[in-house]
């Protein structure tokens, strides 16, 4: 009996070995760097609040790393701030602000070097080259950070989360402004990015390339350079996200290059220039989703085919869909139009006639951009009427032949 | 001037006639905001209200009324008052009365249901096209004694202007598709008040779509407050420049 118990207060004592390292100005141990030399893998050093100006702070052993009433780690504007090259770390409640701007080697706020499971939560990064860069990591989390720039040009600034070749991530609840993407994936695959606010990005709220199996769920991507662009990669599901607000030529709520098996389901498009971009895109499923005020609800290419779009809201877009050619490869089916003007005599909330959500005039100002001065006229009123009688401009295969005729709850 | 303004304006509302255009005008304006929970509708039939009937009803009541009131004008010049006095109580008085009839008719059911920045832009511009057609309408009656001719040149101005104009910019917009025409365009626009008022409109109703491609050209010019000032400045030119075109040909004018 006395032996096991020995041997359960040894238990207790090796874990309580992991030290805890106190830093800050009112403790034996003032500076971060002299706290990393002397810890041991699963200690934690805990950082009390204050400005530590100390260059690049490098953790490279398994470390909990706490920040307390966020003291602030200062790049000065000249290095990276916080390099993290160990498995296992956490990094906590810091401050992190003023890395370098250098093009070469991009100095970033967090950066974490080819490792696992490392969590970066609930920190404050600001006025950061990059904000959080991880680079060929696998099991990470990025959680609860509030990341804010003040880029003036595409150029000069970084990206708020870069991610580049990595798998098995969790990018949530973080707010990035004023980065140049907001958040970046580039062949990171099997991932999440769940809760993210991203808005006043330069360029894009969300940058995908190369990017297969992930999933980016609730996410909000409003008044961002360019929206959301989603590029080369297959398998990507898009749940309950909200694009607003992306407003400019060439700007996109969401924009797909080259994407195929995606599912788009649930997501609301605001007030955007277009709504959804296609090109070259194949086998996806749009459906459920609402697209509201937009200047173009849709333009599909022709490089598209076989595309669902199933059990969409168009509500007051200037137009609801657009095309760049005469090829139709793609289906639409019970989908709401609020422009359409048909009737349902047998009440089962079809329309009974086809609608054709390709206008005359979506047509002429693809071709024509400057016609766009006519819009609204009575000569183009007549003449998209004529056109829906008498398709002849516009394909006439180009059609939903179950219009819904009433919105559906979204 | 006010007497006179009073007993045009008592004539017109006996005349029933603009009574009867503010009760359709109000009909088809309630009905097409009740028609759906979301004002697009609505707003989309109030706009073709602005550029399709205000400028014929506007144009078409003022020129019979000036024809049919010949007498009446003579016999106010028989009295020691200016013909000057004479011709602009007679502007104020029609135009006041279009300009009500719209209010009321299309006006109101506007401010309830879209009290923003496109409502007001709708009512202002169609107050102004109100008292652009009714100007119009003084020079085309008096450019012309026989009644026939004035009001088949009123029509003809009111088909240039809704209809003929756009087709000929749309002709000018395909032709020259190849050049960067983006500017000119916008300075066509000033040649035709329907089309003013309609990109003012068009600028708040459209807003997503007029932000990209050239959209941006014109949300420059127009979209800023210079724009805006020099838009409705050209508007009231539209309004100002044919009444005393036709002032000075009727102070001239042998009766």
């Amino acid at each position: 009996m006395k032996k096991i118990s020995f041997i359960v207060f040894l238990l207790f004592f090796s874990i309580g070995k992991a030290a805890i390292i106190q830093v800050g100005a009112n403790f034996p141990v003032k500076k971060i760097k002299q706290a990393l030399a002397v810890a041991k893998d699963g200690d934690t050093i805990l950082v009390h609040s204050g400005i530590y100006k100390e260059g690049t702070i490098l953790i490279n052993k398994k470390i909990y790393f706490i920040g307390k009433n966020f003291p602030v780690l200062d790049g000065q504007n000249k290095k990276e701030v916080l390099s993290i090259n160990a498995n296992d770390v956490v990094v906590k409640g810091f401050k992190v602000i003023n890395s370098g701007h250098a093009a070469l080697n991009d100095p970033c706020g967090i950066r974490v070097y080819d490792k696992n499971n490392v969590t970066i939560q609930g920190n404050i990064l600001d006025n950061n080259f990059f904000g959080i860069y991880l680079q060929n990591s696998t099991n990470c989390i990025v959680k609860n950070n509030v990341i804010k720039a003040y880029g003036k040009a595409e150029q000069l600034i970084g990206n708020g989360i870069h991610c580049w070749k990595s798998n098995n991530l969790q990018i949530i609840g973080n707010k990035i402004t004023g980065h140049r993407d907001g958040i970046y994936f580039e062949f990171v695959t099997q991932s999440v990015i769940w809760r993210n606010i991203a808005n006043n990005n330069i360029r894009y709220g969300l940058h995908f390339m190369f990017s297969n199996d992930d999933a980016y769920i609730t996410n909000v991507f409003k008044n961002n350079g360019a929206g959301v662009a989603v590029m080369f990669t297959k398998n990507v599901k898009m749940f309950n996200n909200y694009f607003e607000e992306n407003w400019g030529d060439s700007a996109y709520g969401l924009l797909l290059k080259e994407i195929a098996d995606s599912y788009i389901f649930n997501n609301r498009f605001a007030r955007n220039t277009s709504g959804i971009y296609m090109e070259g895109t194949s086998r996806i499923k749009v459906e459920k989703n609402s697209f509201e005020s937009n200047g173009w609800g849709m333009k599909i290419q022709a490089s598209c085919m076989e595309n669902e779009i199933v059990n969409n809201n168009f509500l007051k877009n200037t137009f609801d869909i657009s095309t760049n050619g005469s090829l139709v490869l793609n289906t639409f089916n019970a989908n709401y139009w609020d422009k359409y003007e048909g009737y349902d005599l047998d009440k089962d909330g079809m329309g009974d006639v086809p609608y054709h959500p390709l206008s005359l005039f979506a047509v002429l100002t693809e071709n024509t951009p400057s016609a766009m001065l006519l819009y609204r006229s009575f000569m183009i009123t007549l003449l998209d009427k004529s056109e829906k009688v008498l398709p002849s401009i516009t394909p006439d295969n180009f059609v939903d032949n179950k219009p819904l005729m009433k919105s559906l709850p979204l | 001037m006010n007497r006179i303004i009073k007993i045009i304006l008592s004539d017109i509302i006996r005349n029933k006639i603009v009574l009867a255009y503010t009760l359709i005008l109000s009909i088809l304006s309630w009905s097409s905001f009740a028609l759906e929970d979301n004002s697009s509708k609505g707003l989309l039939t109030i706009l073709n209200v602005i550029l399709f009937t205000v400028p014929l009803v506007s144009i078409l009541f003022a020129t019979i009324y000036l024809y049919n009131s010949a007498e009446f004008i003579e016999l106010l010049l028989s009295q020691p008052i200016k013909r000057k006095k004479i011709w602009l109580s007679l502007f104020f008085g029609l135009s006041t009365a279009m300009v009500f009839a719209f209010f009321i008719g299309a006006g109101i059911p506007l401010l309830v249901n879209s009290p923003d920045s496109i409502g007001f832009m709708m009512l202002l511009n169609g107050c102004l096209i109100s008292v652009i057609f009714v100007a119009l309408a003084f020079l085309s009656s008096i450019l012309t004694r026989d009644k026939a001719k004035g009001i088949g040149l009123a029509i003809m101005i009111w088909l240039y202007f809704a209809l003929l104009f756009d087709g000929m910019v749309l002709f000018l917009l395909f032709q020259l598709a190849e050049y960067p025409i983006e500017n000119m365009m916008v300075g066509i626009t000033a040649f035709s008040p329907i089309d003013l008022a309609r990109i003012q409109i068009l600028l708040h109703l459209d807003v997503s779509a007029m932000m990209g491609y050239t959209g941006a050209i014109f949300k420059d010019f127009f979209g800023t407050s210079v724009g805006l000032m020099v838009s409705f400045v050209l508007l009231s030119l539209w309004a100002i420049v044919p009444f005393f075109i036709s002032m000075r040909k009727f102070n001239k004018k042998d009766l």
